[in-house]
């Protein structure tokens, strides 16, 4: 029990997998609301080009999702404005480009420096193999995103919920969705380091969509989806912990872990309801 | 038959199906389910590799399963939470079976992106009955498709089944997807659908034309990714996704 809390690599995947889950808990409660899974999933998939990218250069693994992350706002908002009857088609075709320069960029990263574990870092997520001096960096980052969003929280919510009414308050709609999108840009890069880009959606949409099914207000709701959450990542970091053992030779992935724990989240709560 | 034509006619019969189901992606604006049934197919393969069943069964039976499980889902919960839910845990699910078949780190690439010069003759008969039969049955069932979509209530009315009909085209879209895996991997086969279908629907406002034109840009663009990668040597799946994007801002560019 000792051991697992002084392994250096399982205290950088608790607080790495920590910042995400918290972050990402309170963005989905948004995002859920908002109707932008899939946006939140386009980004994600978006910002893996980064990450591959950064293991082919050999840059920090933060720096390659963000940056691509924060294009992908800038690119979704550019497709976006012309028809918002469109919002999925353009998130979609970013999507298709974005994963389109990932296989290229992977290609390279396993013909060229034979790395042939890279796909399996970058799109399931590498926890255990993060360098150390990322996981304070992840902490900040997901601190500041948490205060920002507190900050514009309200009106937020407002103009998620009625934007007809939010308009006639004098709520800037337009500007909030863009300053959401970019938060969510940061959490979901969180995400894609933690549990893979291509599973950065179960950390945003599972615990909110649980947590959703349970709480009557919308504080309540936020907060139970961070914990629910943040008990998914660190059960799912303590089973794959554990798990060493079981099948000699062959490991379970941390993230198969997480995502079971949320979909066990969500379809308990969906019981707990009923009952 | 030489190596390269059956590559090209697997293609061929892939794009096919992708464009047929992906004018019906855009009209029944369904581009997240249609991003998350083809992940069906990446367990499917890998629990293929694992129990040592033909890869062919996986990848039909996790389709159908997958959409049945999809238009379950979506009656329970928000579509796109649903949808999102879904497709996490089938990757998840992927990803343990090629970890316990001690393939993960070499199959984890070619199944999300494809390895199209990994197929052969034998696999032609199945992709044939599947670029055929795929637009087809989207063919017949053009207009109710198209009803449901647009007003499901009037559907009712008139004794049918939105529901009955939700299923059957997730199903189909699992199907098209599902098989189109090999050449262009889980996640690239996205792209082949909706880029041609978005293009298409930008272009024509019918859906019989929409889909006849995006069946013609899906093997278009098909066969210039695999032309382009056959001289370059990068990924199919590379000239796949950006070629869609770019596909379809030069649709967005005709004047309104």
């Amino acid at each position: 029990m000792l051991a697992f809390f002084l392994s250096g690599p399982v205290q950088t995947a608790l607080l790495l997998s920590g910042a995400a889950s918290l972050l990402c808990g309170a963005l989905g409660i948004f995002t859920v609301l908002r109707g932008q899974a899939f946006a939140g999933h386009a980004l994600a998939d978006v910002s893996s080009a980064g990450g591959a990218g950064s293991l082919l250069f050999g840059l920090s693994p933060l720096l390659g999702f963000l940056l691509f992350g924060i294009a992908g706002v800038g690119m979704l908002e550019l497709l976006q404005r012309r028809s918002a009857a469109a919002r999925d088609e353009a998130a979609g075709i970013l999507l298709g480009a974005g994963l389109g320069v990932t296989a290229l960029l992977l290609h390279f990263c396993i013909t060229g420096h034979g790395a042939a574990g890279a796909a399996q870092a970058v799109m399931f997520g590498a926890m255990f193999a993060a360098p150390p001096g990322i996981a304070l960096c992840a902490c900040l980052l997901a601190a500041g995103s948490l205060v920002a969003l507190a900050c514009i929280a309200r009106p937020l919510l407002l103009a998620s919920l009625d934007q007809e009414l939010a308009r006639v308050v004098h709520v800037p709609v337009r500007g909030l969705g863009g300053v959401f999108l970019g938060l969510l840009a940061l959490g979901v890069t969180l995400a894609a380091i933690t549990v893979g880009a291509i599973l950065a959606t179960a950390l945003l949409i599972g615990p909110a969509a649980a947590a959703l099914r349970l709480a009557r207000g919308t504080a309540a709701a936020i907060l139970l989806s961070m914990a629910l959450g943040l008990a998914a990542c660190w059960g799912g970091v303590a089973l794959a912990y554990a798990s060493y053992g079981w099948t000699p030779g062959h490991t379970w992935p941390v993230s198969f872990f997480i995502v079971a724990l949320l979909l066990a989240f969500y379809v308990g709560a969906g019981l707990v309801r009923r009952a | 038959m030489s190596y390269l034509v059956e590559i090209w006619m697997a293609a061929s019969l892939v794009a096919l199906a992708a464009g047929a189901a992906g004018a019906f992606v855009v009209i029944r604006r369904a581009g997240f389910a249609a991003h998350a049934l083809p992940m069906a197919a990446f367990p499917g393969a890998a629990a293929a590799a694992l129990f040592g069943f033909p890869l062919w069964v996986g990848l039909g039976g996790f389709a159908l399963g997958g959409a049945g499980l999809l238009a379950l889902m979506q009656r329970r919960a928000r579509r796109d939470s649903a949808t999102a839910l879904l497709l996490s845990v089938l990757l998840a699910v992927g990803a343990l079976c090629l970890s316990l078949s001690g393939h993960y780190a070499g199959s984890v690439y070619g199944l999300l992106f494809g390895q199209v010069f990994a197929l052969g003759g034998q696999d032609l008969p199945v992709l044939c009955v599947i670029g055929l039969c795929v637009p087809a049955m989207l063919w017949l069932g053009l207009r109710p498709l198209s009803l449901s979509a647009l007003s499901p209530e009037l559907m009712r009315v008139q004794g049918g089944r939105p529901d009955v009909m939700e299923f059957l085209f997730l199903a189909l879209l699992a199907l098209a997807a599902g098989f189109a895996v090999p050449v262009t991997g889980a996640l690239l086969v996205f792209s082949l659908m909706l880029g041609p279908g978005a293009a298409a629907a930008l272009l024509c406002a019918r859906p019989g034309g929409a889909m006849a034109l995006a069946m013609l840009f899906a093997v278009a663009l098909a066969w210039a990714a695999l032309a382009l990668a056959y001289v370059s040597n990068w990924p199919v799946g590379f000239f796949t996704g950006v070629g869609a994007a770019g596909l379809y801002l030069l649709a967005r560019l005709k004047p309104v």
